[in-house]
């Protein structure tokens, strides 16, 4: 019963995570129609970035390890900034071309960045442990569970409520679906299509990187994290309909339930079952789904 | 609306009827090259020339050729077919592991033996990874390459009983013709001289038959299914169907290259089953133009001189990569090929 | 029995009801046009009858057989191709490549993986042929995108002619083209369709086009067929009048 209920919260846990990369993934192709290969490296920017973060003040001040979840936004805010950087400098000219410039592009940024982190934080995984440990547990029914992985699942619940109501109840959410419907008729309209688009771009950077953030106190940052959350992310947006917010919830919780499950039964290949279950996912899934894409 | 808007890519054709203009130039060009190649182990006293005929460069350049079959197999798949696979490693890698195997277990050390199971291997790989991959296009089909890719990967990773692991496999230097030609002697005569011609020749009868595939009906098929699917469904094309052959055709072109490789490296090890060598047959192939025929054979040879003179002299060869390639897309979608047309024409202007 | 024959064909996306309980037939060697408002459910009844889209509800029967059902390349081989409204042509290929496409595929021989196009003369010469009924004789190799767009509707319609179909479906063979080169593309379409015996049915605008060439006229009004019959009785009905007023 208690392992069954700590299974259960953490697939919530990593659904919420994968919430947090998908739903910035599908907002960008939602509103851009581009496939950013380098958005798992930008969930990793946000792990590297609150690891150190949490290190440097933490070594500096001595200061009570958890209140430094207040970093969290910081860590999210630098990758969006990265994020705002990148759309007009490397992705505005390539809207007018073929799809697989795009790619190629964004598979660049990709291999930049992920140098570029070996480069500044070193090889070694950076773990910030004690900030999820200074959380202490939880008791529930009999069962004991990390208070830190609860505040994420809460945090992951609150970006999904605030992201829907960003996008359906602010003026901004009405000039995002705008221009994602008709970008020529939303220009037409007056809307600045460019703005729209870096900050869009930006948007879904803050959420990835607000996912790496709130995952390195449990899991550490590590080189080749982006790549393996890409492909989970792209098999959340594949079961949800890339492009639609929705779907990348549905498609959280659904892969967050199989790969606990999956770990549970065969811990010794969580890296091939990983990678077979965006395979499987992928074949089996009805051609129906596809979303918006 | 009297005006079509014309993508700028379309430009940028490929085989197009107008080539036949230049052709014989370019068939000149080949045989000049071809023969300076076949030549060049006989060339090391001769001035200029003379550097990139010493062992040292031949070897360099057998690894340039053995690229070069992977770089124009997966262009079958880019250029020809519009597909962006970005999970090359495992036909490259499966076949070179392959040829391990087959050293391992069956104590086979014949090159033919190696080339067969690496055909056969990635034939098997290529046949079921497509089945899956070609039912969906662009940036699903390249998660989903890449995905299954990372399957092989990490088996070969985590059957270390087997693979032995990161250390890899050892491939002895082979036998080549059946045993006609011999293992014993020196192992840097026997790459640089025996062992480059038999790449050669082999390079030379792939990029043949790669031609002719290109050319063919089939060939010109999926370049239809590239520029218009829907178009190519209604004139009677199945798209799926071709789109399959094509990634086996693909994959098996790769496999070549990668029981070439084995022997040539003497080892093997999950490096090149791993999504970054993928990432490096992309490369290579943009950085030679993945536009034209033979841009991504120039993309072979130049990459592996980039590899040897720049990529290992810096930790951070992936940035390197990465900043390449995103100047390639922004300032130079055509790669290398496209500076040479540049020049031509140029010539032609100025004449 | 007529070469074509759908029953009862419905289609809806949402809310809209794009083909609205259609029936519609087409004799052999018959030219039919189809005629009707923006938005009046033309495209969408061509979509329904080449297998671009599958009806919600109704049939479709070509030469007494079901093909309702039937995937678009099928229907291809039973004799029915299509052209687009908006041009859908190999943007990268010549027009010559274009065409000996359709050529090859027609023949079973783009499996041929080891043999060069080139070297086959019979389809090169056909396909000069028919780009020459299409005075394209010129453009053969030029690419598809960059020829005009007039050339390229007419390379459209070639496409779909070098399937030596039974029946063409051809949406809006003329549109975006000047009024001058509208004649062309039509006499250029109405001789090659009598000359093979292909029935033909053309989505079309102009109706001085469309009672000079047509057989018989099948006028749509929100996805409903609201008049038929020959150029004669069309011109007469005063229904047909307020509606094309109407809108225009
Ligand atoms: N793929 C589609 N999705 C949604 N609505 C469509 C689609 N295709 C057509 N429609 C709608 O169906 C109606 C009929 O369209 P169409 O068949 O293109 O008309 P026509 O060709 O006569 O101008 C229009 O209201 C159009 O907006
Ligand atoms: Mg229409």
């Amino acid at each position: 019963m208690d392992v069954l209920l700590a299974q259960l919260l953490n697939s919530l846990l990593y659904a919420a995570v994968l919430f947090l990369i998908a739903g910035g993934l599908s907002l960008i192709y939602g509103v851009m129609r581009i496939v950013n290969l380098a958005h798992g490296s930008l969930f990793a920017l946000g792990a590297y970035v609150m690891a150190w973060g949490v290190s440097r003040v933490a070594g500096a001040s001595g200061a009570e390890p958890a209140y430094l979840i207040v970093l969290l936004p910081v860590a999210a805010a630098a990758v969006g900034a990265t994020g705002a950087v990148v759309e007009p400098l490397f992705l505005r000219p390539l809207y007018a071309r073929a799809e697989e410039y795009q790619l190629l592009l964004t598979f660049g940024l990709l291999l930049i960045l992920e140098d570029a982190m070996r480069y500044v934080w070193g090889a070694t995984p950076l773990t910030v442990s004690p900030l999820w440990a200074s959380f202490g547990s939880l008791h529930v029914l009999g069962a004991t569970y990390p208070r830190y992985n609860v505040v994420v699942i809460l945090l992951g619940l609150a970006a999904a409520i605030l992201l829907w109501a960003f996008v359906f109840k602010t003026r901004f959410g009405v000039m995002l679906r705008a221009t994602s419907q008709n970008r020529r008729m939303a220009a037409a309209l007056g809307i600045n299509v460019s703005a729209v688009y870096v900050q869009a771009f930006a948007l879904g950077c803050v959420m990835a990187g607000l996912a790496g953030a709130v995952i390195v106190p449990i899991q550490g940052a590590v080189l080749g994290m982006g790549v393996d959350a890409l492909i989970l992310a792209f098999v959340v947006v594949v079961i949800g309909g890339l492009g639609s917010l929705e779907g990348a919830l549905v498609g959280a919780l659904i892969v967050g339930l199989v790969r606990t499950i999956a770990i549970q039964y065969f811990p010794e290949l969580e890296l091939a079952v990983l990678y077979l279950i965006a395979a499987v996912v992928l074949i089996t899934r009805p051609a129906g789904l596809l979303g918006r894409a | 609306m009297s005006s079509v808007q014309h993508s700028p890519d379309a430009a940028l054709t490929l085989g197009t009827a107008r080539d036949a203009h230049r052709i014989r130039p370019a068939l000149w060009y080949t045989a000049a090259l071809a023969l300076l190649a076949l030549l060049l182990p006989f060339l090391e006293g001769v001035p200029v020339i003379g550097w990139l005929a010493s062992p040292f460069q031949r070897i360099q350049l057998t690894y340039g050729l053995v690229f070069s079959i992977a770089a124009l197999a997966f262009n079958l798949l880019l250029g020809y077919t519009g597909l962006l696979s970005f999970g090359h490693a495992a036909f490259f890698g499966g076949a070179a592991y392959a040829a391990g195997l087959l050293v391992k277990y069956l104590h086979v050390y014949s090159m033919e033996g190696f080339l067969l199971a690496g055909l056969t291997s990635a034939l098997v790989l290529a046949a079921v990874f497509g089945s899956v991959c070609v039912r969906y296009t662009r940036i699903f089909f390249s998660i989903l390459t890449l995905a299954l890719s990372q399957v092989l990967w990490a088996l070969a990773l985590k059957f270390f009983w087997i693979t032995n692991g990161t250390d890899g496999l050892s491939i002895p230097t082979p036998t080549l013709l059946w045993g006609l030609v011999g293992t014993s002697g020196d192992k840097v005569r026997f790459l640089s001289f025996t062992y480059y011609y038999y790449v050669l020749v082999i390079f030379f009868v792939c990029v043949a038959v790669m031609g002719v595939i290109a050319a063919s009906p089939f060939g010109k098929a999926l370049q239809a299914i590239r520029d218009n699917e829907v178009r190519a469904q209604f004139v009677g094309i199945g798209v799926r169907r071709y789109r399959w052959y094509a990634f086996v055709i693909s994959g098996a072109f790769t496999g070549v290259a990668g029981a070439l490789f084995a022997p040539l490296n003497g080892l093997t090890t999950p490096d090149i089953l791993h999504w970054t060598f993928s990432g490096k047959i992309v490369f290579m192939t943009v950085l030679g133009g993945f536009k034209s025929f033979i841009g991504p054979i120039l993309g072979g040879i130049a990459y592996n001189y980039l590899e040897t003179y720049v990529i290992k002299t810096t930790e951070y060869w992936q940035m390197l990569l990465g900043i390449i390639l995103v100047a390639l897309v922004l300032v130079m979608p055509r790669g290398i090929v496209g500076v040479f047309a540049w020049g031509s024409r140029r010539e032609q202007r100025n004449r | 029995m007529p070469l074509l024959f759908a029953q009862g064909l419905r289609k809806s996306f949402g809310e809209t009801r794009a083909v609205d309980g259609v029936d519609f037939l087409v004799e052999s060697e018959e030219l039919v046009s189809l005629v009707g408002s923006n938005g009046a459910g033309k495209t969408t009844l061509v979509n329904l009858l080449s297998g671009l889209l599958v009806p919600d509800a109704g049939s479709i029967a070509f030469q007494d057989a079901d093909i309702t059902a039937v995937p678009v390349r099928d229907r291809i081989k039973a004799g029915i191709a299509r052209s687009f409204q908006l041009v859908n042509l190999f943007d990268q290929l010549s027009a010559l490549d274009n065409v000996r496409l359709a050529i090859f595929s027609r023949d079973g021989t783009t499996r041929q993986v080891l043999r060069l196009a080139e070297r086959n003369r019979h389809a090169r010469e056909e396909a000069l042929e028919i780009l020459r009924d299409f005075g394209l004789e010129d453009k053969w190799d030029t690419p598809a995108a960059g020829l005009a767009q007039g050339e390229r509707k007419l390379l459209d319609v070639a496409l779909a002619y070098a399937l030596r179909p039974k029946l063409i479906l051809l949406d809006e063979p003329t549109s975006g083209v000047g009024t001058r080169e509208k004649g062309t593309i039509m006499d250029a379409v109405a001789q090659l369709v009598q000359a093979r015996g292909l029935a033909a049915v053309i989505v079309e605008h102009d109706m001085d086009v469309v009672f000079t060439y047509s057989h018989r006229i099948v006028m749509m009004h929100q996805g409903k067929v609201l008049a038929e019959g020959t150029p004669e009785q069309i011109r007469a009905d005063e229904r047909v009048a307020t509606a094309l007023l109407g809108k225009a």
